[in-house]
């Protein structure tokens, strides 16, 4: 199956491309695509640790199954709103 | 009820205008502004970046709770991306409400689950460096997270 990751902020600057398309196993979980990532792109697994996993725009968990079309955003803690830290 | 992420400077009395109407005697606004300076440095200037279509659903989805929790749909959230310059505002909630207090507490929540769960990063340009920003306000599997802040 094929899905589509995106990378916005420091992600982005890390992998160095707004997204990919990836040809998975079937069965692949958010968890696998991770771990290949992170084969590809070393530092992007560190980024990732404390970044929430989202499927087709919701919030998702590393254990949840990736299906054909499927697009992928991980998202590291945010930091929008107001500059008042 | 207006949700939107913009490249343009946000115009807050146009907002408060749109979001103003004869059975609401509150009306507020929230300006969220890039400051000259964060933990002793010196801010040139911010870049914020968004997955801005889950931003637009997410900030429609605060919208839906406010609704649900106060009936007040009067409400214009703002968000601006791109290069900000110093004073420039990154965020504008705006609302009208019957009563004041339903206003401020609407005003607030909006504003604590845009910093909980909006998929926006702020990166922070500096004299001698830049850094996206990690917040600590993160928490986008706990719904109620901002209502006990």
């Amino acid at each position: 199956m094929r899905v589509t990751v995106k990378f916005f902020a420091a992600l982005r600057e890390v992998v160095g491309s707004r997204e990919l398309q990836l040809q998975l196993d079937d069965g692949s979980t958010v968890a696998s695509l991770l771990e290949r990532l992170s084969r590809e792109y070393p530092r992007l697994g560190a980024l990732c640790q404390a970044a929430a996993p989202t499927v087709n725009q919701e919030y998702s968990s590393l254990g949840a199954e990736l299906h054909e079309g499927d697009e992928v955003v991980f998202i590291p803690p945010v930091s929008g709103g107001c500059d008042d830290l | 009820m207006i949700c939107r992420i913009t490249r343009d400077k946000i115009d807050t009395p146009a907002l408060l205008e749109a979001v103003k109407h004869p059975e609401a005697g509150a009306v507020l606004a929230f300006e969220g502004i890039a400051r000259n300076n964060s933990l002793g440095r010196r801010v040139l200037y911010l870049v914020y970046d968004a997955y801005p279509e889950m931003a637009e659903k997410k900030l429609r989805q605060i919208g839906e709770e406010i609704a649900a929790k106060w009936g007040i749909t009067r409400l214009a959230m703002v968000h601006r991306i791109g290069r900000l310059e110093i004073s420039e505002a990154s965020l504008v909630i705006a609302l009208a409400s019957a009563h004041r207090a339903d206003g401020f507490a609407a005003c607030r929540y909006a504003l604590e689950r845009i910093k909980a769960i909006l998929p926006v990063w702020k990166k922070e340009v500096w004299e001698n460096g830049e850094e996206w920003i990690e917040g600590k306000d993160f928490a986008p599997f706990d719904q109620e997270a901002a209502l006990k802040r």
